[in-house]
This record gives structure tokens, sequence and C-alpha cells, in this order.
């Protein structure tokens, strides 16, 4: 058993004996024996370091990794990414690792000002004037986003494309179970959202860009929308897709959602990774931005410094009146994020967008030649499509697997309207020749 | 009480050594950057290089760049290193900061985290290829099961206030199930203040339960606010005071005679690992921390997570997936209970957090988990007695992991606050204590040492927090001028909350 207890036996017998007692039991002597357990706990005796990394080394190997046992074209909110060895390294420096959320700012400036950087950046990315700290991931993002829309507008109804990630609208279903929203769906039309013509006084409509199937959404006209019905737009925004797309401030969204896995962070199983938020500089940041913010101050010498800011609107101070309850975030995620952002600047970020967008171009000229493939969709796609087959999706996955390949996700369960679909993703990742062989595979995958 | 002499190592613990190049502010990465220089690279995919007028209708195309900075990767790194000099942490230092748990977290759950095998993973890979986190997930519940006394658990929740919410949601779909969700979660006036704010996004009313004289739930006043409109009573216990509940059987009778549900945040749980369990003491929903208990680092304040465990009654209702193990097929599999609430996160939690802790969990085993609450418990009673004298302590039962200390009288005598005490703290060479929380503290100082300190470093800060409050009567400015070794002297708040800056922009 690795021991993290420092103390030896002689040291606690002299800490007992400071206290007046014997034994360590006495400790809780105050704690009645009805509920005290009188057993050990049931769990299997301590490890060593190497034989824990060993039992780890175990399930590590029982997995086929994406990453590494297969090649991947798989994304659908989780994708493979080039992550440049300095992010790796400057985001698992202990110094941000192992501190606690920046509440005595002069003992955190490090990570109070990575935040702050990490705000500017999210900022620039979405075309939007204040951007939080970190929510937890993309789908608390959208509900804190729908929440903060519900009570800038005093309203109590959304209204959600069918494009959002279905785990997104998933846990905006759940959550709303609590904050008592009406939720209302909007259907996909080829791949585009078909906004219903009475909205029926919405606090917000919230549309994916680009959404779940890869489709470039209309965000103005959703903008225009829902500004005509007195409403808020929410975009779930692609971090990566913002470096080669129109901002979604720029088109008129009040808020932008998203998840910033991309940068920073490898698939991991789905977690951690980070919710992207930022909104229009309105009246009701004050009182409703959720989360943490940080902001530029000076000490009492008048130097440069940063601090956590606005935190009147926060649950520590607010309590049962606080619109989030969001504390501990993601904040070395977003740090992580931040460095890759600054990693990649404006030309690097617009690099990695065009480059996944060309693999997927060209997987789609490769598939398209497959007999019964096809596009599920006709709207323009960035660097994920959804391809009909002609034989169940699970089916085909399972083939492609054998060859090596994590094909994709099946569609029919979550888009049954879709037929036999399969959604593929292409990042900077994919080489032609892995693209090519993918081809093959999948018409292999295909025949009868 | 003299101290024995084995424990005396003044300098212990203390990052006062720590190395300052200097007292300038840091350049903002925006301030490094010059046009056209570059870090990034890719691989050449050989695709054809389509330009992007090619591929993206013109309507959608960035009119201009992203204004992010252009900087060298050497900039980067070096930029980021001197930002990480400018930050306290635990591997610093020690870092007694009550309620949030500050351990030592190990090196080898690192390591545990970084393997390809298990980062490399897409979550949503099909059932047979992810048999090894299907397994890790599953060993996990199982111990947060045992741990906890509890028959069911989702790993799903990012952090403690996720957990909470996903235990109201829970208490909602019982009572509905019930045919009447309620209205009303009581919580402690000295609860952390996501228990409120989770209870109204929960869709109910919360109602305060005042503390008596010992700091504990007043019994006689819980059982007048309790009714059949009472969905469940939120509790930490320890409570936020570091005290034991010793009414808890009685108030989980009392509220269970009502229908109604105990809820248990699991801030402390790491007070009474092997000790006490929740489930035993007649709670249904249990929430834990796990950054806190089972030592994943915080990350500058996240990643957490914050599995929720409940009773058998309660296991229908929880977010799925959940992972079953199927005994004929010898297989791990997802399943989604019947009645779930829904989902809690965008995947399956933050699972690079999960596989931390389990690996802490196996590494420790039963018996050690039981030595990390004794070690915790005798480092805060050690520390609480030693600054007997110097502060109060309002409520003054045998405290478990942590202790809150009032510094009123020092401000009535001298006029420095809790705030000037914590910063010149500092000064000390450590982290400061909690402020200002729980609530029904006047001048709160709340202190954990954690199990990890030793005694020696636990003593050194014993003698530091003495010092303070002797200074603080003699010399009061040496603790409102507090700090001055620091990279940046005292902060101002007020300024950054009234002249709203959050974001770089050339101009300023």
């Amino acid at each position: 058993m690795p021991d993290y207890v420092p103390h030896t036996d002689a040291e606690i017998d002299a800490m007992l004996g400071f206290l007046g007692l014997d034994h360590l039991g006495q400790l809780y002597d105050h704690i009645p024996h009805a509920v005290r357990l009188a057993r050990g706990l049931d769990l299997p005796e301590g490890l060593s370091e190497s034989e824990v990394i060993s039992a780890f080394d175990g399930f590590a190997q029982r997995n086929r990794a994406a990453a590494t046992d297969l090649v991947c074209f798989a994304g659908g909110g989780a994708y493979e990414h080039e992550l440049p060895s300095a992010v790796k390294a400057m985001a698992s420096r202990s110094e941000f690792l192992t501190s606690y959320t920046p509440y005595q700012p002069e003992l955190a400036q490090g990570v109070l000002q990575a935040l702050f950087e990490y705000q500017s950046m999210l900022c620039a990315l979405s075309g939007l004037d204040v951007a939080n700290a970190s929510l937890y991931d993309g789908a608390s993002a959208a509900v804190e986003g729908v929440n903060l829309a519900a009570a800038a507008t005093g309203r109590r109804h959304v209204v959600v494309s069918r494009g959002i990630h279905p785990h997104v609208r998933a846990a905006l279903h759940t959550y709303a179970a609590g904050s008592g929203l009406a939720i209302t769906e909007a259907p996909l039309a080829d791949g585009v959202t078909a906004w219903p013509a009475d909205l029926a006084e919405p606090a917000c409509l919230l549309v994916a860009y680009p959404n779940y199937l890869g489709v470039l959404e209309d965000v103005s006209e959703a903008a225009r929308l829902a500004e005509s019905n007195g409403a808020l737009l929410v975009a779930y925004a692609d971090p990566v897709a913002s470096g080669l797309l129109r901002s979604v401030g720029s088109m008129g969204a009040d808020v932008a959602v998203g998840e910033g896995q991309p940068f920073g962070s490898a698939m991991s199983f789905g977690g951690p990774y980070v919710g992207l938020f930022a909104v229009k500089d309105a009246a009701y940041v004050r009182r409703w931005l959720p989360g943490r913010l940080v902001g530029e101050t000076v000490d009492a010498d008048e130097r440069r410094a940063y601090v956590l800011t606005l935190s009147t609107r926060e649950q520590h101070i607010r309590r049962e009146k606080a619109s989030s309850n969001v504390c501990t975030n993601q904040t070395v995620i977003a740090i992580a994020a931040a460095f890759h952002m600054a990693w990649l600047g404006p030309r690097g970020i617009r690099e990695m967008a065009l480059q996944c967008a060309r693999g997927a171009r060209y997987l789609r000229d490769c598939l398209t030649m497959i007999a019964g493939v096809e596009p599920a969709v006709g709207a323009p796609t960035l660097y994920e499509q959804a391809y009909r087959v002609p034989r169940s999706p699970l089916v085909v996955l399972d083939r492609l697997a054998d060859e090596g390949f994590l094909g994709g996700i099946a569609l029919d369960g979550d888009y049954p309207e879709l037929g036999n679909a399969i959604l593929t993703t292409v990042t900077e990742t994919r080489t032609r020749q892995e693209i090519d062989a993918f081809a093959a595979a999948f018409e292999k995958a295909c025949s009868p | 009480m003299t101290v024995p002499p084995a424990l005396q190592s003044p300098g212990a613990g203390r990052a006062a050594s720590a190395p300052l190049l200097g007292h300038e502010a840091e350049p903002t990465i925006f301030e490094l950057s010059a046009p056209g220089r570059r870090a990034w690279s890719f691989r050449n995919t050989g695709v054809h290089e389509w330009a992007a007028e090619e591929l993206v209708p013109a309507e959608h195309l960035a009119l201009e760049p992203v204004a992010l900075p252009e900087v060298s990767e050497r900039d980067l790194v070096a930029h980021a290193s001197r930002l990480s000099h400018r930050n306290y942490s635990v591997d610093l230092g020690a870092y007694p900061l009550g309620s949030c748990t500050m351990k030592y977290n190990p090196k080898m759950c690192d390591a545990v985290a970084a393997m390809p095998g298990l980062v490399g993973c897409h979550p949503a890979q099909p059932e047979s290829q992810i048999q090894g986190w299907l397994a890790l997930m599953h060993g996990l519940t199982e111990a947060l099961c045992e741990v906890t006394g509890m028959a069911a658990a989702t790993l799903q929740p990012a952090a403690g206030a996720a957990g909470e919410l996903t235990g109201l949601l829970l208490m909602r779909a019982w009572h509905q199930s019930q045919g009447n969700p309620r209205t009303k979660v009581l919580i402690p006036d000295s609860a952390h203040g996501t228990n409120p704010a989770s209870v109204t996004l929960g869709g109910y009313e919360a109602v305060t339960v005042p503390s008596n004289a010992q700091g504990l739930v007043d019994l006689a006043a819980l059982r007048d606010l309790l009714d059949d409109e009472v969905a469940g009573l939120m509790l930490t216990n320890p409570n936020t005071l570091g005290l034991f509940e010793r009414e808890i059987t009685e108030i989980a009778a009392a509220l269970h005679e009502v229908g109604g549900l105990l809820y248990y945040d699991g801030a402390n749980l790491n007070a009474i690992l092997g000790v006490v369990r929740p489930g035993d003491m007649g709670f249904d929903i249990v929430h834990m921390n796990l950054h806190k208990t089972f030592a994943t680092p915080h990350g500058g304040g996240g990643p957490g997570a914050g599995p929720v465990a409940v009773t058998e009654r309660l296991a229908p209702f929880l977010p799925g997936p959940l992972v079953r193990h199927d005994d004929e097929a010898e297989t791990y599999r997802w399943f989604t209970p019947a009645q779930s609430i829904g989902r809690m996160h965008l995947w399956h939690g933050n699972a690079m957090v999960l596989a931390r802790a389990y690996s802490y969990i196996l590494g420790y085993g039963g018996p050690g988990l039981r030595r990390v609450a004794d070690a915790a418990v005798l480092n805060a009673r050690y520390l609480k007695e030693r600054v007997r004298g110097s502060y109060d302590f309002p409520f003054d039962d045998p405290c478990m992991h942590e202790f809150v200390a009032s510094a009123a009288r020092i401000r009535r005598e001298t006029g420095v606050k809790a705030l000037d005490l914590a910063k010149r703290f500092i000064e000390e060479g450590f982290h400061p204590p909690t402020m200002y929380f729980p609530l029904i503290v006047d001048e709160a100082l709340m202190v954990e040492p954690t199990e990890t300190e030793s005694p020696q470093t636990v003593e050194a800060i014993a003698q530091a927090l003495l010092r303070i409050a002797e200074e603080a009567a003699t010399d009061p400015e040496a603790a409102t001028a507090a700090p001055r070794t620091t990279v940046v002297s005292r902060v101002d708040e007020a300024r950054a909350a009234r002249d709203l800056k959050v974001r770089w922009r050339a101009e300023d």
C-alpha cells in the first residue's frame, strides 16, 4: 500500500498524548455506537503503486482505444485532434493542477490570469463580449444558456433545434424537471432546423452551428426570428469550426455555448471536458451570468492584478436566489484550451478547421462512389457528415471495427427519420491514405 | 499541555522558501503576440488542398481571422511557466483551506490518467471495445457503494453541485412516483451555498433549519418544520463546522416519518471513511466529491467529480447509462434504469477523474482508507487544541477533520479582521484557511489541515496562527497591510466589480 499519511506510530502517540487520549478510536467517542461501522470497509487490501499501475494497465488493455488501436472517424461531440506536447506539458504543471479555486487572489495570479486569457480568447472565438471561466461540459453550458435566457426574459418556454446533440437535449429535459422550463423541439428538414411558425413566446431559440449532423445552419435567420419574438438566440457553437466560419456573435447570437474538448483535451472517454459560455454585454450579465468570472484590477501598489469578480451573482453569496449552483468548474481544462488556442493562433485555428473540412470533402467524394451510400441530408456541412448506408449501421460499424476503424456513430437510435445512417467525422489527423483505406473498408462493410 | 518536542519543526510544510524572481506583472499572452509568428504545425495529410471558398458557402465564411495571439511555442511555454510560478499549490506547501480538503494528490493517479488505453477512448465506442472502461467504472461504483453504505450509484455528475442537483431531481422523481413531488427541502443554516442554490434548481423551496447552541441541527425546530410537503433534508455530516451530528438517527427517523428523504452532502466524507457510513446513519441519497475525499487534483477549481449513490428504492431513478456485469456473457454492459431521470452529463462523467479516484481507492484499500480518516481527524483535533485561547470556538464539540475558529474577539480588540489574518498568514508561507464560512460564525476561519500534512507541519501551522493572533494586538498594521511577500499585494476586489474588465482588448 502506498502511504500518503506521513505519521509515524510514535508521532501519533505523541499527538494523542497531547490531547489526553490513549488510542485513535477515542477520536470518535462522541459518535453514537449505533451508527458506527463495527467491521472494516469491505474493500480489498491496499496495493503498492506498481500493483495499482498494473491493474490499470489491465483495464487499458481491455479497451480498443480509438486514438491508438483504431483509426478514428467518429466525432459527434468528442474529437481526436492533434494535441501539442507543449500544451500537455504546460497544462499538467502541478501549480495549475494541484491548486484550488482562486479565492485568495494574491496566491493565485497564475490561474486567474490564465483564465482571464481564456475568457478573452473565447470572446474572440464567439464574437461576444463576456465569457465565463468555464462550465462542466457542452451539456451544462447549454442548460445554463437556456436558464440565463429564461431569467433574462422572464419566460418559461424554450425552443430547441433537433440539430442539438441528442445527449445535450436529454440533459436539457433532465434539468427542466427541476427548473420547470417547457421545451419544444424544432424538427430538422433535410438537416436544417425548421422553426415552428408559432414560437409561443420563447425565452430563447437554441441552435447548433454546425449542428450534430454537421450541417451549417442559418444562424442569422434564427437570430432574426429570436429577436422578432422577444427571445434570445443561444448558439451551440463548435469551437473548431469557429476558426473558419463566421462567429455566432457576428450573426446575432446573444449567447454562445459549446464543448471545448477539441482544444487541449484528449477524447478521455468523455471527460473531463469544458463547457464554453459567452454572452453579449447586456444588463442581465451582472445578475445572471452563471459560473465564475475573472476580472482585471490592481493591487495596493497599483500593479495589474486579477481577481474573481461579480461574486454577488453566485451561490455562495446569493444562495437560494442564485440562478446557477455552479461552484467547482473545469478550470485546468479551460487553461489547457487557452494554451492550445494560443499555440494555434488565428492562422493555425483556420488551418485546423480547413484541414478537417478538406478531409471530410475527400471522404465524401470516396464514399458516395459506393452503391447505396449517400449523404443522409442535403444541406452543406463542414467536417461531419451523416451517410445513409444500405445495411444496419451497427453491422457496418462492427465490420469496420474488424478492419481497424472506428467508423462513426450509428444514427438510427437518435434519428430514426434518417433511416440507416452513420455520422462520420474527419479531423486534421486523418491522412489521404487512411481515408482511402477507410473508404475501401466501408464499401466492403456495406456489401451484402 | 506541553507540545512534544518531536512534533516541533517550525519550518515544516512552509513554502516561504519558494523563489521569487520579481514583482512585475506578467504581460498577457496577447501582449506577447507578433503578427506572423506561430507555434502551430500540422501533418501533410496528402488530401487535395481545396480553398475554403470551394468547401464553404460564402455566407458562412469568416470575414476576418479570429483575434487570437500569435506567439512562438517557446514564448507560450515561458509565459505559461511564469504564470505557474505566480500560483500557490498543494505540491508547494500546506493548504489548510477548510471544507476544500486540499490534501496531497498522489502522482500515481496522474500516471493512471495518462494511460493511452484509457485516455484514447471515444465515449461513443461500442461496449465490446471499452470493456476495460466499463470494468473500471463498475469497480469504482461498487467501492463507492461500500464506502457510503448504498446500493447503487451514478458516476455522471461533474462536481459536487451537479451531484446535489442530481440528488434533488432523484428526490423529485421518487416523490412524483408516490403521487406528490412535494414543495420544500430543508437545509441547515450552516450549509454550503450550493445546497440552497441546488434546491431552487430542483424546483423546491429552500427552508432553513436553525442550528442549536452546539452548532448541530436543532431537532425540536426541525420537527416543527416537518410535514408532508417536505421532500427531504440536505445534511453534511460532519457538518460545515466540522462537528458530527450526534442526533443523526433521531433526525433520520423524524424525517422518514413524514416520508421525506435524507440527503448526504459528501463534502466532508473524508472525515468518516471506515468509521461511519451514510447508509448506516439513515441517509437515502449521497453525493461524493471525489476531488476531496479521494484526492483527485482540484485543478485550480476543477474538474471535480460528484458521483451520487442511493438506496435500493431510489436506484430505478438514477441517470443512465449505468454499468452492469452480464454474468452469463462475462461482459460489462450499459443499461439505463427503468424510471431514469435522464442524463446529467454530455457523456459518462469526468472519466479521467473517476479513474484517478479509483486508483487511489485501490492503493489504500479498506484499512488504508480508515487510516486517512484517523489522521485527518487527529491533525485537526491537535491543531484546534494548539490554537485554543488565541482563537475562540463558538461551537466547541470535538471536531472531526476540520474546525471553525472565530476571530471576532481579535477584531473587537484590535480591529484586525479574519480577512487580514488570512492575508498575514500568507506571509508565514502557507495558504490561508477558508474565511467567513460558515455564515453562522462571526469572523470565521475554517481550518482543515488534512491527513497528508505531517505532525511537524501541523505544529508549524499552529505556531503561525498563534503568532499572527498575538501580533494583531501589538502591530495590527502588519495584518491590514499584508501580504507583502507575494507577487501582488492586496488585490482591489471592489474595483474589479465596479470597472468590469473581463477580457483583454488592444485599446485598453
